[in-house]
C-alpha cells in the first residue's frame, strides 16, 4: 500500500478546488469501505484522499413533502434507523440493511455505493426503482443526472475529473405505492449479489391494478440496469400471477449476465426471473398495507 | 444440545473410583490471553532491527523461467536483499516424513522457491527483504522474470490423458510397483483387493455404479502463514512461526538451508488454525536465508490471496463407485476407481482416501484402485482426515441409493453392514474395539431422528465416516513446584485447547486439580521431540506422555516420602492425590511438594511415548435441509453429529472439534471451491468469493458424544479432531435428494449446481 495525502475540506467549493487541482489523482472518501481496500490491493493509487464527510451538505438526511434529500456521505444505518424513511423508501432501507454487517453499515454510504459503480452494488437498483436523481458538483457548477444514467461500466460513471456527488434526491412517495429490494446470495450474509432486483409499484385505490412501476436489476450487466420495459408492461395491468409472470419474463430478457465465480449465465437469468416475481409480489403487499 | 453416552464401566477408573478431572470442563489455561488479545501469534513478533520480507509469486499456471533480473529491485533504497531458488540448498530426491505424510525434499525446495519452472499461479519465485513492507512490495514489483508460458492442466481427468501437458519430464508412473517407460502426470497407481468381486457382484440383487467429482477446497484457517527468522553470526538460527509442528519445521528448515538441526531453534507461536495446512513449510526457509543475507531478523507474512494461491489446499477428485447389495440388505461387493489431484508435486492423500472409502462397512469382496495425479495447482496438503471426505461423499451417496432401491432404512443398513471389532478392511487391517455401531445406535435413539421432518422441500440425510487417527512420538516434562502445582512443558502446538486436555490427564494421574497444572508448549530446545499436531493424535499421544510424566512423579514422590519417613519404599504407595505409608502415614500432594526442596533433589517427571493402538474414530451424522427449488439454495435446519471419541477428556473441546469439523464439511459440501478461469488462474482467492459458511448459514451443531474407550490408552482416549469433517457432504447430498429428488454427484452443491439438476429433472419429466 502506498502513502497518500489526506484532505478534509469543509465546503463543496473547497472540495471541487482540491479535486480539480489534482486532476484525477485525488479520490473522494466517504465511508472508505470500498476505497481503503482498493488502495490496499493497488486497484487505486490516489495521491490525495479527499474526506468529504466534513461538508455539511453531504450529511443531510431530510424528508419533506418534496421528497427525500440524501447526502452522499450518509451512512446506511441512518436510513434504516429512521422509521419514516424506511417506510416511505422501503427498497432503499432493504438495501441499506444488507450492505455488509453492522460495522460496514455504520460507515458505508449509498453515495459511495453508487460512485464505486460496481455492477452488483446493492443500493443502486433501489435508487433507480425509486426514481432518484444524482446531484453532482464540479468546476462548472452543479448538474443533475438520473441514477439510471449514472453508471457507464464496471467501476465507471459520468463523473468528470473535478466532479463529485453531493446528494441524491428522491421524489415523494405516492399513495398506494410500495417498494422492495432483494438479492440472491449463496450464503445468508457477507456475500455479493449474484442477482439483485428492486421494484417500486404504484397501485390504484382498489389495490388490484398497477398504475405504474419501476424495476431495476443488479449484477446481470456491466452496470445496474433500469428495466424500463418491465414497468411499461405492468402499467395499467391487473395485479395477478399472469401479469407478474410476464414481468419476470421481460426482466429475464433485459438481463445480460456473464459467467463468473459467483454464478453461471444460465443461473443468473433464471434467478432474475424468480427474484423479479418475488420482489414485485412483496412490493404489491407493501403497497396494499 | 449435547449428550454424553458414557458406558457405566467407563465412568470409573481401574480402582473402581470415578475420574475426578477427566470429563469435567475446567477453564482453559490459555483462555484469558486469548480473549483479551494478549496471546502472541506469529504476526505479533517485534524484534529490534526487524526488517520485512515479501514473496514474488508466479502470475502463470505453468511456465518456464528463462531468467530473473533482480537488479532494479536491489537498487531501490531500503532494499536489503533479494533471494531466489539458487539461494536454497539443492537437497536432492530425498523423502522425509512430516508426520501427516512424507515429502520429497527436492519438490519441497522447488515449491518454496521455484527452480526452472513455475507449476501453478501463486508459485513463489523470489523474495525481497527491505526496511518496510511497502518498500519490499514495491521492490517485488521491480523483479523482472522472463517466463515462457506453457499450456496448463488443472483438472485430474484431463491431466491423466496421454495428450495432457506434462508438469514434470522426470515423473514416471509407479504402476502397481512397476516404473512406467514414458513420463506422465500420474505419479502412482495402486490397488487393494479382498475376496472375489466378480463373484460378489453376481450375488447382488442391486448393483449401483456412479461417478463423482469434487472441487479443490482450502482449510481456510483464519491466521495466514507467517515466519520470522534470525540467523545469528554464530550460525544459530531462531524461527518464530505458526505451525502444527515445531520439530518438523526444524527438520525442514535445517535440510533446506543446509544447517545442522541443532543450529535451528523453532519457537512455535499461538496458532490461528491449521487443519493439516501448517505442516509443510513455505516461508520459514525464505525468512532464514533473507536473514542470513542481511544479518537482521526478517519477518514474512502471507496475505489471504497468498494463502489460497500459494499453500496446500485439499484435492479435487474423480471417484467412481460400484456397490452390490444382496436381497437381505448385505453388501456383497464393492469396487472403486479414485483419482486425486496432488497439485504441482506428487503426494495427494489418495492412499488415505482409498483406505477410508469402504472402512465403515464389512465388505466381503472389494477392489480399490487409487491414482495420484499432478496438475497445475498448488501442492495439496493434509486437511482434517485427508482424502476421506471426498471418498465418503461418493460411497455414502451410493449407499443411500441402495437403501432407497431396497427400501431399507439407512440406519438399519448400517447396523446390518457396519464394521465391528474383528472386521477386516479391504486394504487389509483388522479392526480392534471400535465404535461404528455405537454411533449409529446413538443416532437411532436421538430426539432428532425420532422427530418427523415436515414441510415442503425438506429432506433428512444420513452418512457415516471413518478416520484412522495416529500415534507417533510425544514428549512431556513436569516439574513439581513447592506450592503444590506442576509446571508442564509439552511439545504439541495447541490448536483446539489441547494443552488443557493434556494437563487434565496429568492432573488426573496425580490426583490434583487441572488448575494446579500450568502447561506450556515448549520450543524445540526446551522439550523432547514431539511429532506434529495432526492425525488427531495430540490428546491421545501427548496426553499419554503427560500420563507417563505423572507416573514418573508418582515414583519419585513415593521414594521421597519413604526417605522422609525412613521406611522401605515398597511400603509406600501413591493414591488419592497423595502418598500413603505404614501406620497411617500420609502426605497430600501439596504437603509433600512443600517438602521437596528441603529434603533433596527437585522432582521432575518425564514422559516420552511412541504408542501403538491409537484406535480409529467413527462418526454418523444426520441433517435436515430445506431447498429452494427455484434457486437451488440449501438451508440447513437441523444437524446432529454422533461420534465415538473413546473418552471425552474435556467434553467442551470434544464438542468443539465435532462442531468445527462438521462446519468445515458443510462448507466443503455446499459452497467452497477453487474457481479457475481458462488460463488456470484462481479467481476467488478471497473470503468474499471463497465461501466458507458464516454463523448465519448454520444451525447449532448438536453433538452425541459416544464413549467406547480405546484399550490402547490409559484413559481410553481416541482422536476426535478429524472424522467429523468426513460425513457432512454426503449427509447433505442425501438430504437434498429427499428434499427435491435430485442426486448430487458433484461438489460443491452450490445453488447453480443444485438448480441445474433440479431444472434438468423438471425438463426430463
Ligand atoms: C466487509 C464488506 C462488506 C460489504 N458488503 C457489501 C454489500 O453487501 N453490498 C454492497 O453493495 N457493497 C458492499 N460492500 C462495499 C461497500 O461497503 C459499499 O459499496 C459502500 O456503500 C461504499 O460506500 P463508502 O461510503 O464506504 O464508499 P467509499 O469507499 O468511501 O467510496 C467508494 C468509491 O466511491 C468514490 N466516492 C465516494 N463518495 C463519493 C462522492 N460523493 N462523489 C464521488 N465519488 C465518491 C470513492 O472515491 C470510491 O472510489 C462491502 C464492503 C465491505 C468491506
Amino acid at each position: 500500500m502506498r502513502d497518500f495525502e489526506y484532505e478534509a475540506p469543509a465546503s463543496v467549493a473547497e472540495a471541487v478546488k482540491i479535486l480539480s487541482r489534482h486532476n484525477g489523482s485525488a479520490r473522494p472518501l466517504a465511508g472508505g469501505t470500498d476505497l481503503i481496500d482498493q488502495i490496499r490491493t493497488g486497484r487505486h493509487a490516489p495521491q490525495v484522499v479527499v474526506d468529504i464527510k466534513k461538508i455539511p451538505e453531504l450529511s443531510v438526511l431530510e424528508l419533506t413533502a418534496g421528497g427525500l434529500r440524501l447526502g452522499a456521505a450518509v451512512p446506511c444505518y441512518r436510513m434504516y434507523g429512521d422509521p419514516r424513511i424506511s417506510a416511505a423508501y422501503a427498497a432503499l432501507a432493504d438495501s441499506a440493511r444488507i450492505i455488509g454487517g453492522i460495522q460496514i453499515q455504520s460507515r458505508a454510504s449509498v453515495g459511495g455505493n453508487l460512485c464505486n459503480s460496481g455492477p452488483a452494488a446493492d443500493s443502486t437498483p433501489s435508487l433507480i426503482a425509486l426514481g432518484a436523481v444524482a446531484v453532482i458538483a464540479g468546476p462548472a457548477g452543479q448538474r443533475e443526472v438520473a441514477v439510471e444514467n449514472f453508471c457507464t461500466g464496471p467501476g465507471k460513471n459520468v463523473l468528470a475529473p473535478g466532479e463529485f456527488l453531493v446528494e441524491l434526491k428522491l421524489p415523494p412517495r405516492l399513495p398506494h405505492s410500495g417498494s422492495h429490494y432483494r438479492r440472491f446470495i449463496p450464503r445468508n450474509e457477507m456475500d455479493i449479489a449474484v442477482v439483485g432486483v428492486a421494484a417500486s409499484v404504484v397501485l390504484d385505490g382498489s389495490g388490484e391494478k398497477f398504475v405504474s412501476a419501476r424495476v431495476a436489476l443488479g449484477a446481470v450487466g456491466p452496470t445496474p440496469l433500469f428495466a424500463n420495459e418491465v414497468g411499461k408492461l405492468l402499467a395499467g395491468q391487473p395485479v395477478n400471477e399472469q401479469t407478474i409472470a410476464k414481468a419476470a419474463d421481460a426482466a429475464r430478457a433485459i438481463a445480460r449476465p456473464i459467467d463468473d465465480m459467483r454464478g453461471t449465465k444460465e443461473f443468473r437469468l433464471h434467478v432474475t426471473g424468480v427474484l423479479t416475481r418475488r420482489v414485485i409480489e412483496e412490493s404489491v403487499q407493501r403497497a396494499r398495507s | 444440545m449435547s449428550t454424553i453416552d458414557r458406558t457405566p464401566a467407563h465412568a470409573t477408573n481401574g480402582n473402581g473410583k470415578p475420574y475426578k478431572v477427566i470429563g469435567t470442563r475446567p477453564i482453559r489455561h490459555d483462555g484469558v490471553d486469548k480473549v483479551t488479545g494478549r496471546a502472541k501469534y506469529g504476526a505479533d513478533i517485534h524484534l529490534s532491527g526487524l526488517i520485512y520480507g515479501v514473496v514474488l509469486r508466479s502470475p502463470h499456471a505453468h511456465a518456464k523461467i528463462r531468467s530473473i533480473d533482480v537488479s532494479q529491485a536491489l537498487a531501490l533504497p531500503g532494499v536489503r536483499a533479494v533471494v531466489t531458488h539458487k539461494d536454497l540448498r539443492e537437497p536432492g530426491d530425498r523423502i522425509v516424513e512430516l508426520g501427516e505424510g512424507a515429502v520429497n525434499l527436492r519438490h519441497l525446495s522447488n515449491n518454496i522457491l521455484a527452480a526452472d519452472k513455475v507449476l501453478y499461479k501463486g508459485h513463489a519465485v523470489a523474495a525481497v527483504a527491505a526496511d518496510s513492507v511497502h518498500i519490499a512490495e514495491q521492490a517485488a514489483g521491480l523483479i523482472k522474470v522472463d517466463y515462457e508460458t506453457l499450456p496448463a492442466v488443472i483438472d485430474v481427468e484431463a491431466a491423466m490423458k496421454p495428450s495432457a501437458p506434462l508438469l514434470h519430464a522426470d515423473l514416471f508412473t509407479d504402476e502397481l510397483g512397476q516404473k512406467a517407460k514414458a513420463p506422465s502426470n500420474v505419479a502412482k497407481h495402486f490397488r487393494f483387493e479382498k475376496g472375489d468381486i466378480a463373484k460378489g457382484f453376481a450375488q447382488a440383487k442391486v448393483v449401483i455404479e456412479r461417478e463423482f467429482r469434487t472441487a479443490t477446497v482450502h482449510q481456510g484457517y483464519i491466521e495466514p502463514h507467517n515466519a520470522t527468522a534470525m540467523w545469528n553470526a554464530d550460525g544459530y538460527i531462531t524461527v518464530w512461526t505458526s505451525t502444527q509442528g515445531s520439530f518438523t519445521v526444524r527438520q525442514q528448515v535445517a535440510e533446506l538451508v543446509n544447517a545442522p538441526i541443532s543450529h535451528v531453534k523453532v519457537i512455535p507461536m499461538e496458532i490461528g488454525g491449521g487443519f493439516g495446512g501448517k505442516i509443510r513449510v513455505y516461508l520459514e526457509p525464505v525468512a532464514a536465508i533473507l536473514s542470513k543475507r542481511t544479518g537482521k531478523p526478517v519477518k514474512v507474512l502471507m496475505s489471504r490471496a497468498d494463502v489460497f494461491e500459494g499453500t496446500g489446499p485439499t484435492p479435487a477428485s474423480y471417484i467412481r463407485v460400484k456397490l452390490g447389495v444382496g436381497s437381505d440388505g448385505k453388501i456383497t461387493a464393492a469396487e472403486t476407481y479414485m483419482a486425486y489431484e496432488a497439485g504441482a508435486y506428487p503426494g495427494s492423500p489418495i492412499g488415505a482416501g482409498a483406505m477410508c472409502i469402504f472402512a465403515c462397512y464389512d465388505i466381503p469382496n472389494g477392489r480399490i484402485d487409487g491414482y495420484d495425479v499432478v496438475v497445475n495447482k498448488p501442492q495439496t496438503s493434509a486437511y482434517r482426515a485427508p482424502g476421506a471426505t471426498n471418498a465418503a461423499f461418493a460411497l455414502e451417496t451410493v449407499v443411500d441409493e441402495a437403501c432407497e432401491q431396497l427400501k431399507i432404512d439407512p440406519l438399519e443398513f448400517r447396523l446390518k453392514n457396519g464394521v465391528k471389532e474383528g472386521s477386516r478392511r479391504v486394504d487389509g487391517p483388522v479392526f480392534p474395539r471400535i465404535g461404528m455401531m455405537e454411533t449409529v445406535e446413538a443416532v437411532k435413539k436421538s430426539e432428532h431422528w425420532n422427530t418427523p421432518l415436515t414441510g415442503k422441500h425438506r429432506g433428512r440425510g444420513v452418512a457415516s465416516g471413518f478416520w484412522f487417527n495416529c500415534g507417533l512420538k510425544s514428549s512431556a516434562s513436569a516439574t513439581v513446584n513447592p506450592d503444590g502445582t506442576v509446571a508442564l512443558v509439552e511439545g504439541s502446538t495447541d490448536i483446539g485447547g489441547s494443552r488443557t486436555g493434556i494437563a487434565m490427564q496429568l492432573a488426573e494421574t496425580l490426583g490434583i486439580a487441572a488448575t494446579d497444572v500450568v502447561p506450556t508448549v515448549g520450543d524445540t530446545d526446551s522439550v523432547g521431540y514431539t511429532d506434529v499436531t495432526g492425525g488427531s493424535r495430540v490428546t491421545f499421544a501427548t496426553g499419554y506422555a503427560a500420563y507417563e510424566a505423572a507416573r514418573d512423579i508418582q515414583r519419585q514422590m513415593v521414594e521421597r516420602a519413604a526417605r522422609i519417613w525412613e521406611v522401605d519404599a515398597a511400603k509406600v504407595s501413591y493414591e488419592n492425590g497423595g502418598v500413603t505409608g505404614p501406620d497411617g502415614k500420609r502426605f497430600s500432594f501439596k504437603e509433600l511438594a512443600e517438602q521437596i526442596n528441603k529434603t533433596g533433589e527437585p522432582i521432575v517427571g518425564r514422559g516420552t511415548v511412541d504408542p501403538e493402538g491409537c484406535g480409529g474414530a467413527f462418526a454418523t451424522h444426520v441433517v435436515d435441509v430445506e431447498v429452494d427449488p427455484e434457486t437451488g439454495k440449501v438451508d440447513i435446519i437441523r444437524y446432529t453429529a454422533a461420534q465415538d471419541v473413546g473418552t471425552a477428556i474435556h467434553p467442551s473441546y470434544v464438542e468443539g472439534q465435532i462442531q468445527g469439523g462438521t462446519v468445515q464439511g458443510i462448507g466443503w459440501g455446499l459452497n467452497e471451491e477453487y474457481f479457475y478461469d481458462a488460463a488456470g488462474t484462481m479467481r476467488n482467492s478471497t473470503f468474499l468469493d471463497y465461501r466458507i459458511p458464516t454463523c448465519y448459514d448454520l444451525p447449532m451443531i448438536d453433538t452425541l458424544v459416544v464413549e467406547v474407550p480405546n484399550p490402547g490408552h490409559p484413559y481410553g482416549v481416541r482422536g476426535v479432531g478429524e472424522v467429523p469433517i468426513v460425513p457432512p457432504p454426503a449427509a447433505l447430498a442425501n438430504a437434498i435428494y429427499r428434499a427435491v429428488g435430485v442426486r448430487m454427484k458433484q461438489l460443491p452443491m452450490s445453488p447453480p449446481n443444485v438448480l441445474k439438476e433440479i431444472l434438468r429433472k423438471g425438463a426430463s419429466k
